[in-house]
């Protein structure tokens, strides 16, 4: 590394009125405007901000990887140890990208070459700007390796990237990115595919490591739970222009524009809720609905329930083992009351709403408003759907695109015959206005929507029915923040109004904070603990729950960071050979129905 | 809430229908105006022929009973029996279009049923259809035509149903694998949930995804289907004279290759524009059809 090549006063990028475009078919679109800033050798500038805000594009611009053709840097220059980025050719482009800048990015799956070995990416990248023999290329990808904790790493290099978990992946691509030993990492949203646990150690690595090797890091990310915990300096985006721009503390303390203070106002904060038994809207309470309390009486009773796969393989496709997705559990929903499931993926939670729906086949005995729904047909099954209804994780991928969105949410009433005509038309008329949405726009196709306005539509599908029960299937998890309060002070308006329960599912400790009545965290297809909210956030008892709340990134810099953990802690997978025998949790009452894994 | 609603995309300007983009399409048009030109061939065949298409001209072979070559008489010249080949060639487009349309329309619906019912229920009925769809497809097909025309007596429907028989198999392969991934995707899972039956879903929510697909290999399939009745009508086995089709005039008059060239050039020529034309539609459909070329995210 050359590192003399800049006196130490000078900032080792230097960004200045940077402005990229993207051709559209109705002309060229400024998505970054006029954006400047510095970035100093070993310090992390987050770039934040919501959806369609540029932060992305800006990443990509600094390392001219905009796709092509229809994106290109319109203006400004990025000065990098006195050169102009922007001008540079492509051969000195290639230098640049890997030797002094790496990136990584949010999905490891698709940023790796799925059919060749973790060993032969990781060599080609050290070789490939450093000749060198095979076996000191091996040697360095192994301390790479070393360096970014992946465990037992001399078999690792001969896996396949589906053979490595997601955290693992993203430890190979770092180690990639930083093969070349970079001054500067650019690190888009790094770690919003990964659970909060595996998020926390990649986010202490990333420090680790930039505080061993001086590294520079640009973080991209829409958490300002990231930003807390990894920021020097913090530059807030919105609409490709420049919001707010300082140091970290100076940010979260003081913003001084009103965007920045919605933004920061907007993420729920774990741990604010402490001493309150309701759930809690984000915008002032409305005076016309005040809180409804649970009622005593159940809505949903589960008793037993277990969900396996078999994993068929061989010519034959014979089973060869067994996905032991949930494993007897057994709980219920009140009416009026919210119930979260939390655990991280891969966890069963899912899968448990889906056999509540009878998506899957599952056995154990469920019962909705006292009616038992185990072997019940598709056809017996439909009057049971009329009370418990469903809205899915992806509004993008949940709605029928050639469908109108007005018959998006007609087609329930239409399928269970309840309503035809012009009565029809004023049902979907309500329920557009229910959701917060015009009736005006029901003429229309999902696409033209946004994410949270299709979150919306599918809400009011699921309204259609007048349901018992909602189960929200990380309903929220691909909104924006702002957006996320707003449809999550929705969900809790109806339930004040109409008295529904909900079953949310979330690997979101700090949303399921905010909007849950009880909390069951899984672990394994099993319940590891139980509680009302408070007993929960307030008082977790099992070592899981504590993990995992200690995991969430917490939105205030002041809190002291993590430390580094060398221990690399993996999410176990619920894959099994045939005939394995799950040793079941006894959960034991802790006190006031709080229950808890032995 | 307002930063939301705002959000939302402005309702796309006045997206150009399909058949207009189509038509900005050169080699499309071009495929379009022959196709027109064989459908009005067909259709007014009696108006536009010279001739009667079976007739045996006195004066339409030499005095060695040699066809004639084109003339101002004769256009196109005469065939071995002294018909004008003209009007043949007029009245053959009737039979190719036909067998074009029922052959390609069975086929379709075949394979259509069995890809779409496979790929949605999977299990035991879409393992068992799908293996008997592979065993075909492994067959040879003019061997099965052959078999299948040598049972039944060749007439044009029953031509065209040996066409459909081997036909069947692409599109039920295509189709197969469109619905398995239509029928894993969110919004069908959705559907379920909302207690949509199987039925609805099939024809709402996966039919309507398919039919660019179907559209696009009913053109493609057009051609193949007119080559291979040409096919079993060179090899004797297809449809059965009098009846011009173009396929016949190749066979009957394949023994004057040498001496008269035009007889089989030009039934030729005719063949291969008309699988062309629909190939270039067919191929222009595709791109105008898919949805992420039309402008939209």
């Amino acid at each position: 590394m050359t590192l003399t090549s800049v006196p130490p006063s000078e900032p080792l990028l230097s960004v200045r009125g940077l402005v990229t475009q993207v051709a559209t078919p109705r002309g060229a679109k400024t998505v970054v405007d006029g954006l400047s800033f510095d970035l100093d050798r070993g310090k992390t500038l987050c770039i934040a901000g919501e959806s369609g805000s540029g932060k992305s594009m800006t990443a990509l611009s600094l390392v001219q990887l905009l796709p092509q053709p229809m994106a290109r840097v319109a203006g400004g220059e990025a000065l990098f140890k006195g050169r102009d980025i922007f001008a540079l050719k492509d051969d000195d482009l290639r230098t640049l990208r890997g030797r002094e800048i790496g990136m990584i990015f949010q999905e490891p799956m698709t940023s790796l070459n799925p059919v060749l070995t973790i060993g032969r990416q990781l060599t080609e990248a050290i070789t490939a700007q450093r000749p060198m023999t095979r076996a000191e290329a091996t040697a360095e990808a192994l301390r790479l390796l070393d360096q970014v904790q992946i465990p037992d790493p001399s078999r690792r290099l001969k896996q396949y990237p589906h053979e490595l978990s997601g955290g693992m992946r993203q430890r190979v691509m770092i180690a990639i990115a930083l093969s070349q030993g970079p001054d500067i990492l650019i690190a888009d949203e790094p770690t919003t595919a990964l659970d909060v646990t595996v998020q926390a150690q990649i986010l202490s690595l990333i420090r680790h490591l930039q505080k061993e090797r001086g590294t520079a890091v640009i973080m991209i990310t829409h958490d300002m739970g990231v930003v807390a915990e990894m920021a020097d300096d913090v530059l807030v985006m919105k609409d490709g222009r420049m919001v707010e721009h300082g140091p970290v503390r100076a940010i979260f303390d003081a913003p001084r524009e009103a965007y920045t203070r919605m933004l920061l106002d907007a993420v729920p904060k774990l741990g604010e809720m402490r001493g309150t038994d309701r759930p809690k809207r984000a915008a002032a309470p409305s005076a016309a609905l005040p809180a409804i309390k649970p009622a005593k009486d159940v809505i949903v009773d589960v008793a037993d329930l277990t969900v396996r796969f078999d994993i068929k393989g061989g010519i034959l496709q014979r089973p060869v083992s067994r996905v032991h997705a949930v494993e007897g559990l057994t709980f219920s929903i009140r009416r009026g009351e919210t119930l979260a499931l939390v655990g991280e993926s891969g966890c069963g939670k899912s899968t448990t709403g889906k056999a509540l729906m009878n998506l899957i086949p599952w056995s154990g005995s469920i019962r909705v408003d006292g009616r038992e729904t185990s072997g019940l047909s598709r056809r017996a099954m439909k009057p049971v759907l009329r009370d418990v209804q469903m809205v899915f994780q992806d509004p993008y991928a949940s709605l029928d695109p050639r469908f109108r969105v007005g018959d998006l949410v007609a087609e329930p009433l239409v399928i269970h015959g309840i309503a035809s005509g012009s009565e029809l038309k004023d049902r979907v008329e309500y329920l557009f206005r229910r959701v917060g949405l015009s009736p005006e726009q029901a003429n229309r196709y999902p696409h033209e929507f946004s994410g949270g306005q299709r979150q919306r539509i599918s809400i009011a599908r699921a309204l259609s029915l007048s349901p018992k029960v909602i189960i929200a299937d990380e309903s929220v998890s691909a909104l924006d923040v702002s957006i996320q309060a707003q449809v999550l002070d929705l969900l809790q308006d109806i339930q004040n109004e109409t008295g529904i329960s909900y079953l949310f599912i979330s690997h979101d400790m700090a949303v399921v904070e905010q909007i849950s009545h009880r909390v069951a965290v899984m672990y394994m297809g099993q319940f590891v603990e139980l509680g009302t909210r408070r007993q929960i956030f307030e008082d977790p008892k099992h070592a899981y729950t504590r993990q995992l709340l200690a995991a969430v990134p917490v939105p205030d810099p002041r809190r002291e960071r993590r430390l580094y953990d060398a221990n690399v802690r993996e999410i176990k997978s619920p894959i099994r050979p045939l005939g394995f025998v799950p040793q079941y949790n006894a959960l034991e009452d802790a006190g006031d129905g709080h229950l808890v894994a032995g | 809430m307002a930063s939301d609603l705002s959000a939302a995309v402005p309702a796309a300007a006045a997206q150009p229908g399909a058949l207009a983009r189509l038509a900005r399409r050169k080699l499309a048009l071009f495929g379009l105006s022959v196709i027109a030109l064989i459908v009005v061939l067909a259709v007014f065949a009696p108006l536009i022929a010279p001739y009667n298409p079976d007739e045996q001209f006195f004066d339409g072979l030499t005095l060695e009973g040699a066809p004639l070559p084109p003339s101002a008489q004769y256009w196109f010249g005469t065939d071995l029996v002294g018909r004008d080949l003209l009007s043949r060639i007029i009245y053959g487009a009737r039979t190719s279009l036909v067998i074009g349309v029922i052959a390609n329309g069975a086929s379709i619906l075949i394979g259509a049923t069995v890809g779409i019912t496979a790929g949605y229920f999977r299990g035991w009925i879409g393992t068992a259809l799908m293996r008997f769809t592979d065993l075909m497809m492994a067959f040879p097909a003019l061997l099965l035509a052959i078999v299948l025309a040598a049972i039944f007596r060749p007439s044009l429907l029953i031509v065209a149903m040996v066409i459909a028989m081997v036909n069947w198999v692409q599109i039920a392969r295509v189709l197969y694998t469109e619905t398995r991934s239509l029928a894993e995707r969110d919004f069908v899972e959705a559907e379920r949930a909302l207690g949509a039956g199987s039925f609805r879903i099939l024809t709402r929510h996966i039919l309507p995804h398919l039919t660019s697909t179907i559209v696009v290999y009913s053109t493609l399939g057009i051609a193949t289907t007119v080559l291979l009745e040409a096919t079993l009508s060179f090899l004797g086995i297809g449809v059965q004279p009098p009846t011009a089709s173009w396929g016949n005039i190749i066979f009957e008059n394949q023994t004057y290759f040498t001496s008269a060239p035009w007889l089989v050039f030009i039934p030729g020529v005719a063949i291969i524009l008309l699988a062309l034309a629909f190939n270039l539609v067919g191929d222009a459909l595709r791109d105008v059809l898919d949805p992420t070329q039309q402008g939209h995210h």
